[in-house]
């Protein structure tokens, strides 16, 4: 559901825009940024927040 | 050589809780990877795309009004196992959302976000008594199982 909720709203936003996402440890920190990257969107970066939180960054 | 888009077609006819949280799980996932998405909801599943969340007498006489009383609307699809008169369902709601896992609700939300192509059988509409009126408006189009099968044709068929 995290990628789907992603899509979502990297649909929503314009080309060249940023999009901040935060998920958890595991799954979803580990298919998320190839997923994206699949789909034709850059990830700019991938960094711990606290906890299991991590974030993620894609540019549309 | 020519490259075919990804297409699943999933065939929802269970109305249970967990069943259709299946359903929509891989319907939103498969969508969101770019997978053509196409459910066909039968007889029970039908009770996922009523626009009647609740119970409610859906129906064109007095036993189909019936029926869809006892059906319940999306609200009140039960679990396939401790539904315990309705306190599974409550609970693992409880624990989805505890969990960050989407809901029932949302996944449906997110499929038509998504664009996913929704159909209901015609045949379980006619035995049912219920209308395309009693639909919420995604739904495609009312198909027989020949549509379907030609629709699905090329990518991979699941029964839910």
């Amino acid at each position: 559901m995290t990628f789907v909720k992603t899509k979502l709203k990297l649909a929503q936003i314009a080309d060249g825009d940023t999009l901040e996402v935060l998920l958890t440890e595991g799954e979803p920190l580990n298919n998320l940024p190839k997923s994206a990257k699949e789909q034709g969107y850059q990830v700019l970066s991938v960094s711990h927040v606290e906890g299991n939180v991590h974030k993620v960054i894609i540019q549309k | 050589m020519e490259e075919q888009k990804k297409k699943i077609s999933l065939i929802a006819f269970s109305g249970d809780f967990d069943k259709l949280t299946a359903v929509f799980t891989l319907a939103t996932g498969a969508a969101a990877s770019g997978y053509e998405v196409n459910i066909f909801f039968t007889f029970w599943g039908l009770d996922a795309i009523k626009t009647e969340k609740g119970r409610a007498f859906l129906g064109k006489n007095w036993l189909t009004k019936l029926f869809g009383f006892m059906m319940g609307g999306l609200s009140n699809t039960p679990t396939t196992r401790f539904n315990f008169f309705g306190i599974g369902p409550r609970i693992f709601r409880y624990l989805m959302k505890k969990n960050n896992v989407a809901t029932l609700e949302e996944l449906v939300d997110a499929a038509n976000a998504l664009g996913i192509n929704l159909y209901a059988c015609e045949m379980a509409m006619h035995v049912l008594g219920l209308e395309k009126k009693d639909f919420i408006h995604e739904v495609k189009d009312v198909l027989g199982v020949n549509t379907f099968l030609e629709l699905s044709e090329g990518g991979r068929t699941l029964f839910i």
